[in-house]
This record gives structure tokens, sequence and C-alpha cells, in this order.
């Protein structure tokens, strides 16, 4: 599958994995800016951005947007993080051209008045929807937590007063700024025809005006605090608990990931094995995330009021024992079975191959083939664990609890 | 397009569908007992559920434990789920370990130990999963229309409730396995890059000697309907219309799926259109088909804050009654263009393709090929869609909402 890469004149960045036996085609625009490059007067700007460049241009109204996508028979959406917001469709390889003619247009959007408005209430029920959904924010507010005065702990959807606080020229100021070719990357997989892709991307995207992009990294100084936040009515208590872990660029990005594969997978794991198998809690797994500068190991549990406590302990009792006395032969070889088919399985679908070659493109400015993702894995060693798990304890954390308990202890340490 | 599907009817009942997949690296399978939810005695609701927990601790020559560590050494990634109709027990795997994989599930359904140590256990991963879905307003709501639109048991939410949950003893357990976990009315479907022959011959080594048993008859109640409203102090209001619809087997599905296809697929779709995209009402809104054996519904969703909720509502049923006006030329091409893209992409997944083979023995006793589809689609038309919209005029609605305040109930629900 050979990989590609070409750079327009005004720095936009166009890569593929061609896959000439592909049923499908996968086209994706990977906009390197989120929530943490947002100040606080415009918190949620980035994903309310990313439903409006689905309204239209001065050539489409959002109705032909909408109507166009469906013609194709795409499979398209969009999603906002941290550090990324990404506009995506997956087609027949006959549609490569349509695709990719429709989502450069929607990258250029009007951001038009009497739209931003009806979106805005569209926002507004997003962000109720998630309050009143479980764990009812609480990944949100333990990154906040734990990143404190660092960018990465904005939230993503923003709160109900910066939303209805902010207008239309904000936006557009924020688009000017953030939308610029070299924060874009148009990345393709599946049934790819590259050299058609890079003359439709001179067409549509090469008069993009190039003005510099930057994200500030300023230095993070995690904090964990223990707070629990009381919901009279949920049924469960729900828990997250952040440490930190590696970066996008550190290579002990592997080790960790395997790490939380040991400890936290959604089965087979130890967390698995002494909290779900036995019935103490409906869900307890770990995992890993990784941004430009900082990483962190995610663990999220929840359980019957009564049993939170305990629960609690248990998984400190975990975190310590992998600390104290690591993990095995036998758990890493293992971890790396599973972690090995699922790459073959989720590779099979050029729908997903565009996130990790594109996820990749947009962190590392890389590209992996799966053997080479594989790679990664299987070359780690126990004491590469030991290492990261020194590095990165999974006792140090931000603990965020919400459910209908007014109290909670911090786990106790061993003595 | 894709190979041709094999089938294979074993002397005990058991049914294996097969479609190679040589163009793959994985291989996928699903097996669906006959042993849902419907198969559960009214004291024990959640029966079925704690059985799939019970087999999964313990089967053959392994403990719980090292079953678990089998599956992983051989990377299947695993399921399990529970039905009205199955419990269906689902996988996947790079293709060369496919049938060290079966063997594994071979030992799961014929010889679970069912050990008496772990019924606790067992027993609080159900209630925990009782629990986690109340939180999970979204979900109850549509859990409740279900039950609210169906004859018990068809309605049933299959992970069963509290009370009766901690009434099951292990004997139930054993009882339910005995009855349910046969051969006959079980399917085994594979998908994926495997030489049919040798997958034929290992499912008949594996699962040929199994018992044959009839699996136990179902009785059923009468359906509630109507307008329920449940009281939760939310900012926001959970709402589910559903009406009933043909069933998978009917002649006339696909004109329905085509139907609730222009009024929800895709973001050029009525619902998503007039609710969201020009009225802001909600973020999710949606219709989709349901099918059970001899009998389908349409359920529609919308979520929204409960001072929009009664407007949410009345634009929701508008919707559906403007669908019996019939539908546009325009809105079926786009549907089209949708359905044969998700026709030609099921062949990158094994997943999905083995699952598609399995509901389709279950609704029709045989497997319809991607081609077969096609053809289907492609006959599909404005006139023949607008035929059966004005056969079949405006429904009778059953409706569930759950918020702070009740709303005020359209016309036409009964």
């Amino acid at each position: 599958m050979p990989f590609r890469e070409h750079t327009l004149s005004n720095g936009l960045e166009i890569v593929a994995e061609c896959h000439d036996q592909a049923y499908s085609t996968a086209l994706g625009f990977f906009v390197r800016t989120g929530a943490r490059d947002e100040t606080p007067e415009i918190a949620g700007v980035s994903h309310f951005l990313e439903h409006m460049v689905f309204k239209g241009t001065p050539t489409r109204s959002a109705e032909d947007v909408n109507r166009e996508l469906d013609e194709i028979g795409s499979h398209s959406n969009a999603f906002t993080s941290e550090e990324h917001t990404v506009y995506y469709a997956t087609v027949l390889p006959e549609y490569q051209e349509p695709a990719q003619r429709l989502l450069s247009d929607i990258l250029r959007p009007s951001l038009r008045d009497d739209d931003f408005e009806t979106e805005k209430q569209v926002i507004l029920e997003e962000i109720l929807k998630y309050e009143d959904q479980p764990p009812f924010g609480a990944h949100e507010k333990c990154m906040s937590a734990y990143f404190a005065a660092h960018p990465l702990g904005h939230s993503i959807l923003g709160t109900a007063a910066s939303i209805t606080g902010l207008t239309p020229a904000a936006m557009r100021a924020y688009f000017q700024h953030r939308y610029c070719p070299a924060n874009i990357a148009l990345v393709a997989a599946g049934r790819v025809d590259f050299e058609h892709l890079v003359a439709v991307a001179r067409e549509c995207c090469g008069h993009w005006p190039a003005v510099p992009a930057s994200r500030p990294t300023p230095r993070l100084q995690p904090q964990y605090p223990f707070q629990v936040i009381t919901k009279e009515s949920a049924t469960q208590q729900y828990v997250v608990q952040i440490a930190s872990g590696p970066s996008a660029l550190d290579s002990d990005r592997y080790a960790n990931r395997i790490l939380a594969t040991i400890l936290g997978d959604d089965s087979g794991s130890r967390m698995f094995w002494e909290l779900v198998d036995t019935g103490k809690a409906e869900c307890a797994s770990m995992g890993a995330y990784e941004f430009d500068d900082a990483g962190i190991n995610m663990t999220f549990l929840s359980c019957a009021p009564e049993e939170a406590q305990q629960n609690l302990e248990k998984l400190r009792e975990i975190q310590e024992q992998a600390v104290a006395r690591g993990v095995t032969e036998q758990e890493l070889q293992l971890a790396k079975s599973k972690i090995a088919s699922h790459l073959v399985l989720k590779s099979e679908r050029p729908g997903n191959r565009l996130f990790a070659v594109g996820g990749e493109w947009i962190q590392r400015r890389d590209y992996q083939t799966v053997k080479e993702s594989l790679q990664g894995y299987l070359a780690v060693t126990l004491d590469d664990l030991h290492r990261v798990l020194e590095r990165h304890p999974p006792t140090t954390t931000a603990t965020l609890t919400i459910g209908p308990l007014e109290h909670l202890q911090p786990p106790h340490a061993a003595s | 397009m894709s190979e041709p599907q094999r089938t294979h009817v074993y002397d005990n009942g058991l049914v294996l569908l097969a479609e190679p997949m040589p163009w793959l690296e994985s291989a996928a399978w699903a097996i669906f007992l006959p042993a849902g939810c419907c198969c559960d005695p009214p004291s024990r609701l959640g029966l079925s559920s704690l059985t799939t927990e019970m087999v999964q601790r313990g089967c053959g020559p392994r403990d719980s434990r090292q079953f678990l560590e089998a599956l992983e050494r051989l990377g299947v990634e695993h399921n399990s789920s529970v039905t009205a109709a199955h419990s269906s027990f689902s996988g996947a795997t790079v293709a060369e370990n496919l049938c060290d994989a079966l063997a594994l599930y071979a030992d799961l359904v014929r010889r679970p130990h069912l050990p008496a140590e772990q019924l606790e256990d067992a027993r609080q991963v159900c209630l925990q999963e009782v629990r986690a879905a109340e939180d999970d307003v979204a979900h109850k709501v549509m859990q409740e229309l279900r039950r609210r639109h169906y004859p018990d048991p068809w309605g049933r939410p299959s992970q069963g409730e509290l009370a009766p949950l901690e009434r099951v003893v292990l004997k139930d357990v054993q009882t339910h396995v005995a009855t349910t976990y046969v051969p006959r009315g079980t399917i085994l479907a594979v998908a994926g890059n495997f030489p049919w022959e040798r997958l034929r011959d290992t499912v008949g080594q594996l699962f040929g000697d199994w018992p044959a048993a009839a699996p136990p008859e179902v009785q059923e109640t009468s359906a509630l309907n109507g307008y329920q409203h449940l009281t939760f102090d939310s900012s926001q209001t959970q709402i589910g219309v559903a009406f009933a619809s043909v069933p998978y087997r009917h002649p006339d599905y696909f004109q329905a799926r085509g139907a609730v296809g222009v009024l929800s697929d895709g973001m050029s779709s009525r619902l998503f259109t007039e609710v969201r995209e020009k009225r802001g009402l909600c973020y999710s809104v949606y219709a989709s088909c349901h099918s059970l054996r001899d009998r389908g519904s349409v359920q529609c969703y919308a979520g929204t804050s409960t001072q929009r909720a009664q407007e949410t509502l009345n634009v929701l049923v508008d919707q559906l009654h403007q669908l019996a006006q019939g539908i546009q030329q325009a809105e079926l091409d786009r549907l089209n263009a949708r359905i044969k893209s998700n026709l030609i992409m099921q062949q990158e997944s094994s997943g999905s393709r083995c699952l598609a083979l399995a509901v389709d023995w279950y609704h029709l006793g045989r497997v319809r090929t991607l081609q077969e589809l096609g053809q289907i689609i492609d006959q599909l038309s404005c006139e023949s869609i607008n035929a059966y919209l004005a056969r079949n005029p405006t429904p009778t609605f059953t409706i569930v909402t759950l918020g702070a305040e009740q709303l005020e109930v359209p016309r036409a629900v009964s």
C-alpha cells in the first residue's frame, strides 16, 4: 500500500495511503485546532465552528451541503477534540472527486448570522444532553482539574454562558486565525487516485491564504485534587482519575498503551478481574491519551454508590501493586496478542485507516504502515513497562466523582 | 461482488451459514441461540442475561480465567448480547485462528461449568447493568417505549429487573441452558477468509454430536400502547414514539424501510432537516425500523430541553403524518445512493456480514446475497413506496416521554 504525500505552495499538506483493491475511499480534512486553542471568552468555539462548517458557503446553502453529502452516498461526519477538528467522508471510489470538492468548499464556510443563531440552540441542547447523560461531564471536569491552567484542560463544548455570549464576529476571527493551510492536512485512505486528489486540491484549496500558525505549549503543572460532585438523581456513582502518561512524541507511548491494556482493558485486565468480573463495578477501565506536549492515563469507574469507597480502595491497590511489583511476561504477551489482532481487524476498513493515517500525520508528521505500528508494540519489553511505571506512576491521580454520594474519601495509601 | 454463500444444516438442527471473503485477513462469527429473554419466566426476568454471564465463567477444560486468556491468545475480539429472541456470542480475529476460536465457543455453549461459587458475582454484574440503564435516560425512554408498544415478552428489556434477578438460583440457570442452549434454532454464521469445506467439517466435529432438543414455546400477552409519561428531574425531556410496521420477512418490508430512510437516513433526511436544522430543537433525533420475526415497528427518538419538548413532539408527529402523503424522487435517489454504498462497504467487514447472514436466516430461513439486496433496492420506486404508504395510512402511535413535565399528545394516539 504505497504512501504518497504532496504539499501545496500555500503549505497545505496532502497525504494518502493508497490501496487499489479497496472497496471505498475515505477522505478527511484534519485541522490542527481544538479546545486548547481557545481563550475563556470563546470557550467552545472550535466545536461550534465544526457545526457551522456544515451550514453552507457562498455557493451552497446548509440544505445543499447535507443533500449533496447524501447524494454521493457518503458516510460523513466531523468531530472536535482538545487539539484537532476533523471533517471526513467515506464514499465509493467513483465519488472521490465530488466528495473532495464538497469537503473543500465547506472548509471555507460563510458563517451567516441567522444560521449561527439557529445552530447556537443545537449546541445549547447538546450541552444539556451531556449534562444529563452518564457520566455527567465527569471526564471534562477531571481534565480541567488535572490540567488546571494548562489549555488542555479546556472544555470542548464550552459552557451555556460562553456559547450564549459567542458572536459570529468572534467565530470568524478564530476561523481566519486557525483554519490556515499550515494547520490543515488533507488525508485519504483506501482506493485513492492520488494525482487527481492533488490536482483537485490545487484547484479548490490552492488559493487559501497562507497565514502563520502556532500553538503555545505552556509548561504543564498537573494538579491532583480529589473532588466530589453530588448529583442526587443519578443511580450509579461515577469516578474519573487522571494520571500522567507519555506525550504523542514520546517513544514510550507504545509501552504505556500496553500497560493500560494490562491494567485496565475492558476485558481480561487487572481492573476487569478485580472489579468487573466480580460484579463490584459496572465498568472499570483505563485508557491512554496522547497530546502534543502531554499525555494522560484516564481511569473510569462506575458502580453502585455504596460500593464506591471500597472500589476506590481496590483501584488504589491495583495501582500500587503495579508500581511496587510491576507486571509479568505473560501479561505482556497477552496484551501484545490482543493489540496485534485489534490493529489488523481495525485496519480492514479505509474508513478506519483514515483516522490512523491522519492522526499519525497531524500529530507527528509521520506515516506508519499497519506492520510498522505493530512492530512498535511487539518491540516493547518488561523493562520498558517498568520504566513507564516509574516515570508515570498510576498512583498519582486527579480524581473526580459524580453521583448520589455527598462524601467519598481519597483512598488510603498502603502502609 | 461477493463470493457465493454456503449453508449447511447438521442432523441435530444446527444451521451453519458462511460467506467466504478471501480478500480480508480476518474472520468473524456469530452464534445465535434460541435463548432470548422471551424465555425468561416473569418471576426471573434477566435470567437469560445472567446465563450469558455464567456460561463464560468456565467451560470445557478451562476455568473462567483460562477461557478468557485462551481467547486473548487467539486475539479474539468478543461480545455477547441478549435480545427478545436470542442470546448471541460473536467474535472476530485474524483468519488463521478461526477454527481454534470456534472450538472455544463449542465449549462455551455445550460444556459450560456454571460454577455455583460464581453465581453471586455474575448476578452482581447483571444488577450493575440494570442500575446503569437507569442513568441512561435516552436508552431508558426507548426501553419503556418497546415495553409499551409490543406485547410481553417481545418488548422486555433484555437486562431484566432487580427483584427478579435477585431470585434466580443456580437451578434456574441450569434449566435455562438445558432447554435453550440447543442446536435446533441455533444459527452459526461465519464470514471472512477461510476455505468452506474445512469450516463445515470443523463445525461438524465441534457441534455435530450436540444432542438435539427443541427450544420452548413462548406465551405472549397483549400490548399496552397509548401514552405514558415518566416524571424525572431533569432540564431535558426524552421522547419516544413508535408505530406498527411490517416485519423484515414481509414482501413490503423494503417499501417501509425506504419510507423510514427518507425520514431519518442521512443529513438531508426529513427529521434531521425539520427538527434539528431548521428549528434547532434538539441535538439528536432519529427513526428506525425494528423487526421481530412476525411483526415490526418504527421507533423514533428525540431528546430536547423541557421548554421545547412540546414543539419537538408536535413537529416529530407532524412529520410522521406528512410521510403518509408520499415521498419525492430526489429523496429516494439519495437514499439509494446511501444504501448502495452501505452494501458495497459491507464487504470490508467480516463482522457486519456475518451478523447480516444470521439475521437473514432467522427472519427468512435463507440468506440474501448482496447482489439480491442490490436488485431489491433497484426495484424500489417512488410509486411503490407511495403505494405502500397509501395502503398503510396514518398509524396509531405509542408514545413515552421522560422528563419534568408531561406533554400534550397530538392527534392519532391510541
